[in-house]
């Protein structure tokens, strides 16, 4: 009895560790999107903190994805957007979706998309680019001796989409 | 007293099959504990094997032998069989013979589960060396199975995740029935607290298990749907997370250590007192501390896992609580040396490996301690620093204590004396070179080369070649011991029922050979036949 | 009595091998020092704790061989009756209580210092991949890959008949090293394409794993110029054991050279991808390509190892048609662990590559795989 218990806390675990990383930011896990309205923080205009925006395109995917900004230096509490680019240089329709993730983890807490791609697919047909928003506030809360934050995207194909695609066409 | 209640015998025990069928249907507990004995022992020289074929390959620099592929292999089939081919079912097959003796029960509480949990066995690790003769090969993805990499492996994953399930089931059904034999069939007047330490061991040890194995199941469940049927619990293209499964696979990974080490450190609680002629010290502080190791095992697993990018906070826990198992596992070491002291003792094999347990666990123990300083274990992890500590707990700790406990209750087994002279060559052989075999890869790990790899920069070459050389004496110094147990069995100096002049305990009140029937009429426990007392004056 | 004699030499060597080795433990082959603040805590850290569990071990193991010495039948020492005694138990349950608060103190500190990544003035993202890394410095616009060098690789390999002892830094030297400026406070970004591997320089004192899907964060901070060696720590497959990092420690001028010379590599190569390439050329670079990127898998003489790592030549002749061989080179095959090398090298050394391999172990001359080939594919 006690054995099916356990069992079934093993699978028990996933949620929980997912919760739990939510709540902590452990391994940058950043939340999907908020709604705008739900940010009413002050701006804090002494405060600049560099907003690094990185990206990484896993092998298997035959696209390149870039950030259009390296950079961005902003104030706590303000709305900002950028774009990353994505481009599809295979002969054929691929579907990918890209893992955000914050660095340092602790900062992930603080960091607030209000518009972002994670985890949802994209589709882009041979040859198309698209151009793909980030709108994020970086929350005044954020502790003091955190002075860069890292955006990182990883982005991969998902095979499943891709191959459902071909057999479409 | 129990001489007389083993002549009991009631009818349905006259009916005995002979042959291979008395072994494939016995429910006698002492048959069984015996074939877990020799499957243990036999696994104990598979698993030797492949360990001698990674110190073969790492004895000098550049690849000689196997290539990676199968060097990984190795390690991961070493480790595999050892822990649950030989550790595991030699422990079990010590509370089967020893725990029914021990608290003056007539067989385990559930004789055919026992059956059936032994005879999984053989066919779980048959599936798993099966593995080596497929083509995409054994697992190679050291034992941990660490996703991603576990599952870029070919279908041979299927087996080993089945093959664990197997040892998961039996390792579960023969916890129920320790602990339901503790529970239900001890001789009146055997309170808990009179219980022989390796009891109470088992007994913490099985709830252990039933705890921890059904999350090892279904983390590996998970690994197969993983890569079998497209699910992605740890896959990160599909959302899935492989740190998940580290979490998972230690949180049964951190008791199963102590699964491997509680029923060790019941056993020396045993030896050392006889040998000592003195009972031992501090008995309730032995159990309370033996349940404190077992409720900290569980709050301490990402201690394995410091590397993975944990928050600053969690570390720090897991750093504190880590450093806390020190204090009941340093109690229990000052109890046996206070058991010690005073003592009239004298030297014979079991007492010799039960002082080797407690010299080279301390050691494995403090490179343990060294380990769990966050910083520094930024630099010790997955080095062989690391493969050195938990030799020492494991081959000259859970190994020694098995073997010193096989010594021990030989006699009572066979009814012959074992040879003592050829015991003793064994346990020095053993002892000098074990520590020739495990200690230079201290240096090793400090001095920079990672655990896991087939070949290494040609500064790690002298520590190596010791390592190995002690590998190969320790390794073949063990058929002396196939030796003595196969001499033993076989004829020698008749053993009495008491066996050791300090011996104290209900196993030693019925005649060696222990009959296939004991305890058929329940003995009486009082003060005087407790083998632990506390308060005595 | 001869067999107590027999025992007190027994236990005189063990008691000196222990000895012996414990006093080697602390003063030999000890943890490097490392070069920069935080790995010299460690070592300092490292070296009290060892100082004190030494000491703790050797307490222990005095009480318990005075005990076995003095306290022996054949010297007929009667047994003392005492079992327990709540006094001691209370010493040395509290004793060991004080000790670890002392070992935590210092370890929480360093832990602290190591966990704050701020006040960065350089980035670099480290990308691990089966079985080599990838460096990019994200200010400097810089990126690279780094495996295992020509010459280890070659005498790695089972029945190479060369010596390891022969080869400079066998197995920890890299085609590619990782080029930083000293007194320079560097933040790492640590992830994977593949599997998890684990980036460990130990002069830099510390090890974090790269894994996929997350990205991991380190910081150093180099005090004296230097060339550190170090290996992936974390096992990642077959040739866990071949993937070494180097960190090349210089001053900032030569950094900032350093810099400039791989931009005009850059450039150079842009310029390469476009033009033409005669076989010998191509036949050159795609040796050493084929070496760092190829032979793992599919050996240095292209024969594969069966059934997993596919033959690329047999008989002298080149397995498979071209045009699958480069779709495959390019993107990959799913299943397997070949990845697609369309993103992860320069246009040139692909048709390198390919040209080699359709080649080098062929009696005719194969196909020739011209750089701007690759090039106009990956534009779409």
């Amino acid at each position: 009895m006690l054995a099916m218990a356990m069992f079934g806390f093993g699978y028990l675990l996933v949620p929980l560790y997912e919760k739990f990383c939510e709540i902590t930011g452990i391994g940058g896990r950043t939340g999907g999107a908020m709604v705008e309205a739900e940010l009413s923080s002050e701006i804090d205009h002494d405060r600049t903190v560099r907003v690094q925006f990185v990206s990484t395109v896993n092998s298997a995917l035959p696209w390149r994805f870039e950030p259009t900004e390296r950079f961005m230096d902003v104030h706590p509490g303000k709305l900002y957007e950028t774009k990353y680019i994505a481009y599809n240089r295979a002969d054929h329709a691929v579907v990918a979706q890209a893992v955000p993730s914050v660095s340092p983890g602790r900062a992930a807490l603080f960091f607030n998309k209000t518009e972002c791609f994670c985890f949802t697919e994209q589709l882009l047909s041979p040859g198309e680019s698209r151009d793909m928003p980030v709108r994020f506030v970086v929350d005044p809360n954020l502790p003091d001796r955190v002075d860069l934050v890292t955006l990182s995207y990883i982005i991969y194909k998902n095979d499943e989409a891709t191959a459902v695609l071909a057999a479409v066409n | 007293m129990s001489q007389e209640t083993t002549a009991h015998h009631d009818d349905h025990h006259a009916h005995h099959p002979t042959g291979m069928a008395r072994w494939v249907f016995s429910t006698n507990h002492k048959e069984i504990g015996t074939m877990y004995l020799i499957f243990s022992l036999a696994m104990f020289l598979v698993g030797g094997a492949m360990a001698l074929v990674i110190r073969a390959e790492l004895f000098a620099p550049g690849l000689q032998l196997v290539n990676p592929e199968f060097f990984n292999q190795m390690t991961t089939m070493h480790a595999l069989v050892m822990i649950f081919g030989a550790v595991m079912p030699a422990f079990v097959g010590l509370a089967n013979w020893m725990v029914p003796l021990m608290i003056g029960a007539p067989d385990m509480a559930l004789p055919r589960m026992n059956n059936w949990s032994f005879w999984i066995l053989p066919f779980a690790f048959t599936l798993l060396l099966m593995t080596l003769f497929m083509p995409s090969g054994g697992p190679a993805s050291g034992w941990t199975l660490y996703p991603p990499l576990s599952l870029q492996g070919g279908n041979s994953l299927a087996f080993v995740i089945l093959a664990i399930h197997l040892m998961g089931i039996s390792s579960i059904m023969g916890a129920i029935n320790i602990i339901a034999t503790i529970l239900n069939m001890r001789a009146p007047g055997m309170t808990l607290l009179r219980m022989p330490l390796f009891v109470w061991t088992w007994l913490i040890t099985a709830f252990l298990l039933i705890a921890v194995m059904p999350v090892l199941a279904g983390a590996v469940t998970m690994l197969l749907t993983d890569r079998f049927f497209g699910t992605s619990f740890f896959n990160a293209a599909g959302g899935g997370d492989p740190v998940l499964y580290q979490h998972i696979f230690w949180f049964f990974g951190h008791p199963e250590v102590y699964i491997l080490i509680l029923p060790a450190f019941g056993i020396v609680s045993e030896i050392i007192p006889t040998f000592s002629r003195k009972r031992l010290f501090g008995y309730t502080s032995m159990v309370y501390a033996t349940a404190s190791i077992a409720f900290l095992s569980f709050i301490v697993w990402a201690h394995h896992m410091f590397t993975v990018g944990m928050p600053l906070g969690a570390m720090l826990f897991f750093m504190y609580a880590t450093m806390v198992i020190a204090v009941p596992t340093g109690v229990k070491i000052f109890n046996w040396i206070a058991t010690m002291w005073r003592g009239s003792m004298s030297f014979e094999t079991p007492m010799l490996f039960a002082l080797g347990f407690v010299v080279l666990f301390t050691i494995g123990g403090l490179s343990g301690l060294m380990l769990a300083i966050v910083p520094a274990n930024f630099q010790y992890h997955d080095t062989y620093f690391v493969v050195a500590h938990f030799h020492y707990v494991l081959v000259t700790g859970a190994v020694f204590a098995i073997m010193a406990a096989v010594y021990y209750w030989l006699p009572k087994w066979t009814g012959h004396m074992y040879n003592e002279k050829l015991g003793k060559i064994h346990f020095w052989w053993s002892t000098i070179w074990v520590n020739v075999l495990f200690f230079p890869q201290h240096y090793l790990g400090l001095a920079g080369m990672p655990r896991r790899i087939p070949d290494y920069a040609v500064q790690f070459t002298e520590f190596n070649m010791i390592s190995s050389i002690g590998g190969f004496m320790y390794g073949f110094g063990q058929l002396l011991f196939v030796y003595i147990i196969w001499q033993c069995v076989r004829g020698g100096e008749t053993a009495n029922a008491q066996v050791w002049e300090g011996a104290r305990g209900l196993e030693w009140t019925v005649p060696s050979p222990a009959p296939l029937h004991t305890f058929d009429t329940p003995p009486l426990v009082d003060d005087s036949v407790a083998v632990h007392k506390d308060n005595l004056s | 009595m001869k067999r107590t004699n027999e025992l007190i030499v027994a236990l005189a060597v063990l008691a000196v091998i222990t000895v012996i080795t414990w006093g080697v433990f602390a003063v030999g082959d000890n943890m490097p020092r490392g070069v920069t603040p935080y790995s010299q805590d460690v070592y300092q850290l490292h070296n009290t704790i060892l100082a004190i569990v030494t000491v703790i071990g050797v307490l222990v193991f005095t009480a318990m061989f005075t005990s076995i010495v003095v306290h022996r039948r054949s010297k007929g020492y009667e047994p003392a009756r005492f079992s327990h005694s709540t006094k001691a138990e209370v010493i040395w349950t509290s004793i060991p209580i004080l000790i670890l608060v002392v070992m935590a103190v210092p370890a929480t500190r360093v832990l602290i210092d190591m966990e704050d990544s701020g006040g960065a003035e350089m980035n670099i993202k480290i990308t691990g991949y089966q079985w080599l890394w990838r460096y990019e410095y994200l200010e400097d616009e810089i990126s690279f890959f780094s495996a295992l060098d020509r010459a280890s690789n070659q005498a790695r390999q089972i029945g190479s008949g060369i010596n390891p002892r022969d080869v400079d830094n066998y197995l920890l030297e890299v085609d590619n090293r990782l080029v930083v400026p000293v007194n320079t406070r560097i933040r790492f970004l640590l992830t994977a394409d593949d599997v998890i591997h684990s980036w460990w320089v130990p002069d830099l004192g510390w090890k974090r794993d790269a894994i996929p899907g997350m990205v991991n964060e380190a910081w150093t901070y180099i005090m004296e110029e230097g060339v550190y060696r170090g290996q992936c720590a974390e096992l990642c497959g077959k040739d866990h054991g071949f993937m070494p990092i180097v960190v090349e420690a210089v001053s900032r001028e030569e950094y900032d050279a350093w810099v400039a010379s791989q931009r005009q590599g850059m450039a150079d190569a842009a310029h390469d991808a476009a033009r033409l390439w005669t076989r010998d050329e191509l036949m050159d670079r795609g040796a050493n390509v084929y070496q760092a990127q190829c032979a793992a898998c599919h050996q240095p003489d292209g024969s594969g190892l069966e059934p997993a790592f596919p033959a690329l030549a047999r008989n002298g002749a080149p397995t498979g048609e071209l045009n699958s061989h480069l779709d495959v080179v390019m993107h990959g095959r799913e299943g397997t662990a070949m990845t697609g090398f369309g993103s992860r090298l320069e246009p040139q050394d692909i048709a390198a590559a390919l040209t080699y391999t359709r080649n080098a172990w062929s009696e005719e001359e194969g196909e020739v795989v011209q750089p701007a080939t690759i090039a106009e594919l990956n534009q779409g």
